[in-house]
């Protein structure tokens, strides 16, 4: 009996580790693209957002018989918005054949991952992690924004725009990515001539009462505030804001995307009006953008795909066009991962979010612009 | 102006403090006990009223009661679960379970809520008072009034009672207490019974106020409540109030005019300020210990 037992648990054993082997088994008609976001937890709606955005994207590429034949398989991992989870499930994505990668959502797990991509020499493109070290190595390339350059531009185009003379800012002191707006923000704000009357911070340990920082702002007579901090934080600074009834312009970066979702129903009236730095505009009549929002609402029970969203599309397509470029037909082949790299230098895509080239550097050249909140839903800015 | 106007947000932030320093000192009090987990309370009795209000759907008032019953319930299981067994025990033992309890609460919240941020129902609603530019907000001024009341109805019910009187015996003496017929177990089931319904009450103007909740809301003004406490001299009631409203005022002030990211660290430096100076608290009783 108990040989019997043995033998069979033996089998069983034996299978399994077959059936593992062929789950990673690559006929070479196909390429594996693995991603890590948060999925769940406060930054949760970013990760959803490109992992949406990436599947409308694979879907479209396999119902149109793949590039040079070959089709597309994305496997999304949750990191909840951190590093070490964020290798761990790297890591598991290269046990399961993943041939290129997405990195990650967020800046500072997506930083993680290139040292993991640069082991492996894979190529990597992070739709959204928007610190500067996210391409610090040569096979590390972005679709967003980097932080400096948001900055930058969220300085420019405030300015250029007219939107406000003199700002006030609040930002996450405890975090890379807002610190790194911040900094660049301020510097370029100098040049341009804007006057900045007061800068507040706050940590992640006491982000739940903002009164002492807003009065301040409110004292210092700003006709604008610049948050560039993320949505969760953003809520609280919203609902205080008009409690205080602080009359301001409110002007995001890329982490206040998902701040009308935080808000919900309850409290969407303390949205309106806020404006976000993005290089996507839902409504813009830019045909793909328009054929990519209406598959997207079709697919996602009438959702609006956010900047997110639009990253995770674009990504996609970005890998897309270097295996065009390469004309590989076999995933298979030992110099993929070279020749992936290579390519990206040399492609032009026509993204939902511009018309993007990549330097060697890794970072998109794109231009920004601006939507603001109306009715809970973003609209291109006009003056 | 600015001055005023941030002294009054510190008095709102110092009455949510008080009202959560209040439950810490009456159960430290009377069961001699730090129960860490009384920030995490307030945060179940928060996400309560959100379930109850913003997702089934019930009218503020439903979600209230319904608040206060499921922290009375929570406080008096935890209590009979995790405290009871170690009534006899080192209050170390007892101090470090109640860090597990709060760990816990925290992960049982998450599992069923998730780690986001959600939006909390306007349970509240007061009008906030206008002078001139300066703007007092209604919630600050409903939570004063009431943490005013609750710790007046306390003062009187721990003084005046009977049970009030069985309470304060079972805080001096454990076994003299039994001797002379009360129940010490009903006593520190009440006791955490009245925690914890106060732990509910200070959930709901917690939420109302900030107008979000997490799983971790609870932990850091559970810790700032407890200071507070400490600061007041702990195990007495208008200490607790005191304390509260002090260090919020201390906070906000230091917020404001020294440094924004060093404010904790101030708030924790008047703990260990007081510690060394009056380890009593401001209205602490010295208790001799008779020999």
């Amino acid at each position: 009996m108990k040989k019997i037992l043995c033998l069979a648990i033996a089998l069983l054993m034996m299978v399994m580790a077959l059936a593992s082997c062929t789950g990673a088994k690559n006929d070479g008609k196909k390429l594996v693209i693995g991603a890590t976001g948060p999925l769940t937890g406060d930054n949760a709606s970013y990760g959803i957002s490109v992992k949406k955005g990436a599947e409308i994207a694979v879907k479209e590429i396999n119902a149109a018989g793949g590039i040079n034949g070959i089709t597309f398989e994305l496997m999304f991992e949750d990191d909840v918005c951190d590093p070490t989870n964020a290798v761990n499930a790297y890591n598991t994505l290269m046990d399961k054949g993943m041939q290129v990668s997405l990195g990650a959502v967020t800046s500072g797990a997506c930083v993680a991952l290139t040292e993991e991509a640069r082991k492996d020499g894979i190529l990597m493109i992070t739709p959204s992690g928007s610190q500067k070290e996210c391409t610090q190595y040569d096979n590390c390339f972005r679709i967003c924004f980097t932080d400096p350059d948001q900055g930058t531009y969220a300085a420019d185009f405030i300015s250029d725009n007219n939107v406000g003379k003199k700002v006030a800012i609040i930002y996450d002191k405890s975090n890379d990515y807002s610190n790194g707006i911040y900094t660049n923000f301020v510097t370029e704000a100098g040049k341009k001539n804007l006057e900045i009357v007061t800068s507040q911070s706050y940590t992640n340990q006491s982000n739940t009462d903002f009164s002492v920082q807003l009065q301040a702002v409110k004292e210092s007579g700003a006709d604008l505030l610049f948050l560039p901090i993320y949505y969760a934080d953003a809520g609280l600074i919203l609902t205080q804001a008009a409690q205080k009834e602080l009359n301001v312009i409110f002007f995001g970066v890329d982490g206040m995307d998902g701040i009308i979702k935080q808000m919900g129903e309850d409290k969407a009236a303390l949205t309106e009006g806020v404006m976000l730095l993005t290089p996507f505009a839902a409504d813009s009549s830019d045909p793909k953008v328009v054929s990519f929002v209406k598959v997207f609402k079709e697919t996602y029970n009438n959702e609006t795909p956010d900047q997110f969203a639009a990253d995770g599309y674009d990504a996609i397509y970005a890998i897309a066009e270097a295996l065009k470029y390469t004309g590989i037909t076999d995933t298979t082949v030992a110099d993929l991962n070279e020749k992936m790299v290579g390519a990206m230098t040399n492609i032009t895509l026509e993204g939902v979010t511009g018309k993007m080239t990549w330097s060697a550097d890794g970072e998109a050249s794109k231009s920004a612009t601006a939507v603001v909140i109306n009715n809970s839903k973003y609209v291109a800015y006009s003056k | 102006m600015e001055f005023l106007s941030n002294l009054i947000s510190g008095l709102s932030l110092g009455a949510i403090y008080a009202l959560i320093a209040l439950g810490y000192t009456m159960v430290y009090g009377i069961a001699k006990m730090l129960n860490f987990a009384h920030g995490d309370v307030i945060m179940i009795g928060a996400f309560t009223v959100l379930a109850t209000v913003a997702t089934a759907g019930f009218p503020w008032y439903i979600g209230i009661i319904a608040s206060v019953i499921v922290c009375t319930v929570l406080g008096v299981t935890i209590e009979k679960i995790a405290y009871k067994p170690l009534r006899k025990a080192n209050p170390l033992s007892v101090l470090i379970t109640a860090i597990g309890v709060s760990y816990f609460l925290q992960s049982v919240a998450l599992l069923i809520f998730g780690s986001g941020k959600q939006s909390f129902p306007t349970v509240i609603k007061a009008n906030p008072i206008k002078l001139g530019s300066l703007i007092i907000q209604g919630n600050s001024v409903v939570t004063l009034i009431i943490t005013t009341i609750i710790m007046v109805v306390l003062t009187l019910f721990i003084n005046k009672t009977r049970l009030g009187k069985a309470m304060r015996a079972v805080s001096e003496d454990k076994d003299a207490a039994e001797l002379m017929g009360i129940s010490v177990n009903r006593t520190i089931s009440l006791t955490f019974a009245i925690g914890s319904a106060l732990a509910a009450v200070a959930g709901i103007f917690y939420g109302s106020t900030y107008g979000f909740v997490d799983p971790y809301a609870g932990a850091m003004p559970g810790i700032k409540a407890f200071v507070a406490a400490v600061f007041g001299g702990i195990g007495s009631i208008p200490g607790a109030m005191l304390g509260g409203i002090l260090l919020g005022i201390i906070e906000n002030l230091s917020k404001a005019y020294i440094s924004t990211d060093l404010a904790d660290a101030i708030v924790f430096g008047v703990l260990i300020v007081v510690l060394i100076v009056k380890p009593t608290g401001l209205l602490g009783k010295k208790i001799r210990e008779k020999v």
